[in-house]
């Protein structure tokens, strides 16, 4: 009888507790989710109707909006352009190089093996605006002012991807399959590229995701670096700031906002999968 | 499983030749910066309107010039370090917060919560967000002719707009809200990948000794993931300190009202955009010193989660 009595109470508080989490969990969820349907709601609206007030229902401007913002004083598809060019090779660098330095480290043994893998863990956490002083004072004296290049480059140096990297191959990469290889007459480039990059594709593919929305969103650097038709998007949405906001027409305000925010939240969505999965995934170890 | 044998060992050249690009680029691209901004340091270096002033050594003139206080509203190091960490901690303490009550939701049998990876999909979404066009968007949410104005008026809550940008309560707070949307569903994860590698036998344990969920959670889950919060606390610090997309944009570079919201990084912006290489390079040594310090901390305790973090 007691027993039965405990068991209900617990059942009871379970439900209890559940239903808190539930209700605490959606609430939060609308708070993180209310500020873009705002924004999407009012890139709909014509500048007129947004004086006017907010109202939840969306208008049938959005078009009319984007085709202004696209056509303001801001040249926003060409920073779409730049900031796509770097972020894809930024990406890419950093991935196919990541996992070299990784395979160096996994795959063989050498004397300064133990040293390089301690200094490149340890710089992990430098932040690139400590440095940024002599970066750009360097980049100045190469001649590479306003170019992509020292935004992209840097990207082959980049030690939470090899760590990254670096665990994935200690789990998936048996090294009897390079020995193997070996035997079979294979270079160790070849191996690298036709054999061992294969197996990295899931790694590689997670970290893409995150180095391209890294870079993507990068301000820092970019905005000391980057003058004139080579801005990247957030250069111009901070210039958007410095503006004279209030004689803008609104709508192309709200556009141009949504214009760099919702192609991320829609890869975002399709990429989910992978991505809260990935971070479990590398995040333990940190 | 280290077996020399000859041809291992004529293969290891390979290792130096792939570690060559990752080598180069660090040297070139960091260790070189990095050196050249200790080095100007102690210079004075600045260029005023066309004339360049410098480089002349000073000595630490410039570490005391950036202590000492200066007139009222003009920045030094000690102002920007309390605006970095107030900001940071009011945006922290809700973090953490949030971010151990939904890894513990998550992460407990008995709830079986439905809906677990939208729930995860959600909260991390934010993080993944441009920080400076997040920051615009709620700059025009948030401006006296905005939405958010509108609505509470429409409710009765205010009378008269209420200007946000122009209070330093409210806009730390923003800076602070917007911090902490962005970042705890990264911490709920990384707390989440924790406490899920924690012995479930330990849960059934409890469970058969009558304990309650509050028992389990302070009892057993929080000491053993002692080391991963300190990895968070840590790591979350280093970001804070880091500050500065937010507002940067939010304030339109002032940190207005009256450099009551200007971090330390936008400090060090200001000293870069107008060419003040000396003063900018002793407060970029001062950062990477602090980060130093914390990064072997956490290099200190994320030895120790090894233990309880991988199965």
């Amino acid at each position: 009888m007691q027993v039965n009595m405990v068991q209900e109470k617990q059942i009871g508080g379970v439900k209890a507790r559940r239903t808190f989490s539930y209700v605490i969990l959606t609430l939060t969820s609308i708070f993180c989710l209310i500020w873009f349907y705002i924004l999407l709601i009012n890139s709909t609206r014509s500048h007129g109707e947004l004086t006017k007030g907010f109202t939840p229902i969306p208008s049938i401007h959005l078009f009319e909006n984007l085709n202004n913002a696209f056509h303001s004083t801001q040249p926003i598809l060409r920073g779409m352009l730049n900031s796509v060019i770097v972020a894809v090779c930024t990406a890419a660098l950093s991935v196919y190089f990541s996992a070299m330095t990784a395979y160096a480290i996994h795959a063989y043994e050498f004397k300064l093996k133990k040293a390089i893998f301690t200094t490149i863990l340890a710089i992990m956490m430098i932040p690139t605006q400590v440095t940024a002083l002599g970066f750009l004072r360097l980049i100045d004296k190469m001649g590479m002012k306003n170019s992509f290049l020292p935004l992209i480059i840097p990207g082959i140096a980049a030690p939470i991807v090899f760590f990254y990297m670096k665990q994935y191959m200690e789990s998936t990469l048996p090294m009897e399959l390079l020995e193997a290889a070996r035997i079979d007459g294979a270079g160790e480039i070849r191996i690298f590229n036709t054999i061992v990059m294969p197996l990295m594709v899931p790694a590689m593919a997670v970290q893409a995701i995150f180095s391209f929305v890294a870079s993507w969103n990068n301000y820092f650097i970019p905005a000391l670096v980057l003058e004139k038709e080579k801005k990247t998007l957030p250069i111009l949405i901070a210039e958007l700031r410095g503006a004279d906001f209030l004689k803008f027409d609104m709508g192309v305000v709200y556009a141009t906002i949504s214009f760099s925010i919702f192609p991320v939240i829609v890869m975002y969505l399709i990429l989910s999968k992978y991505i809260v999965g990935g971070l479990a995934a590398g995040s333990v170890k940190g | 499983m280290k077996k020399k044998s000859k041809s291992v060992v004529s293969y290891n050249k390979w290792g130096y030749i792939f570690l060559i690009p990752f080598v180069v680029v660090f040297i070139v691209f960091q260790l070189i910066p990095l050196i050249s901004t200790v080095y100007y340091s102690f210079f004075t270096y600045y260029e005023d309107g066309l004339d360049v002033i410098g480089p002349k050594p000073n000595g630490i003139n410039n570490y005391i010039a950036l202590f000492s206080a200066k007139k009222e509203g003009e920045m030094n190091f000690m102002i920007g370090l309390k605006n970095t960490m107030i900001m940071w901690i009011l945006g922290f303490i809700p973090q953490i917060i949030l971010s151990l009550l939904f890894a513990a939701w998550f992460s407990d049998p008995s709830l079986r919560l439905k809906g677990q990876r939208f729930f995860k999909t959600v909260i991390y979404l934010p993080n993944l967000i441009m920080a400076s066009a997040f920051s615009m968007l709620f700059f025009t949410l948030f401006s006296t002719v905005g939405p958010v104005n509108d609505i509470l008026k429409s409710l009765g809550i205010i009378k008269e707009s209420y200007d946000f940008m122009a209070h330093t309560g409210s806009v730390r707070g923003l800076v602070a809200f917007m911090n902490c949307l962005m970042w705890f569903g990264n911490t709920t994860i990384l707390l989440l990948a924790g406490m899920m590698g924690i012995d479930p036998a330990l849960f059934e344990a409890a469970e058969v000794d009558g304990a309650t969920a509050r028992q389990v959670f302070w009892r057993i889950t929080m000491p053993i993931l002692k080391p991963i919060l300190i990895y968070v606390v840590i790591t979350s610090l280093i970001g804070g300190l880091q500050m500065f997309d937010v507002p940067q944009i939010l304030t339109n570079t002032k940190g207005s009202p009256n450099n009551t919201a200007t971090t330390l990084i936008m400090f060090l912006n200001r000293h870069l955009y107008s060419k003040n290489y000396g003063m900018g390079g002793a407060l970029s040594v001062i950062l990477f010193f602090i980060t130093a310090i914390l990064s072997l901390v956490v290099f200190k305790f994320s030895g120790n989660s090894d233990k309880y973090g991988k199965k």
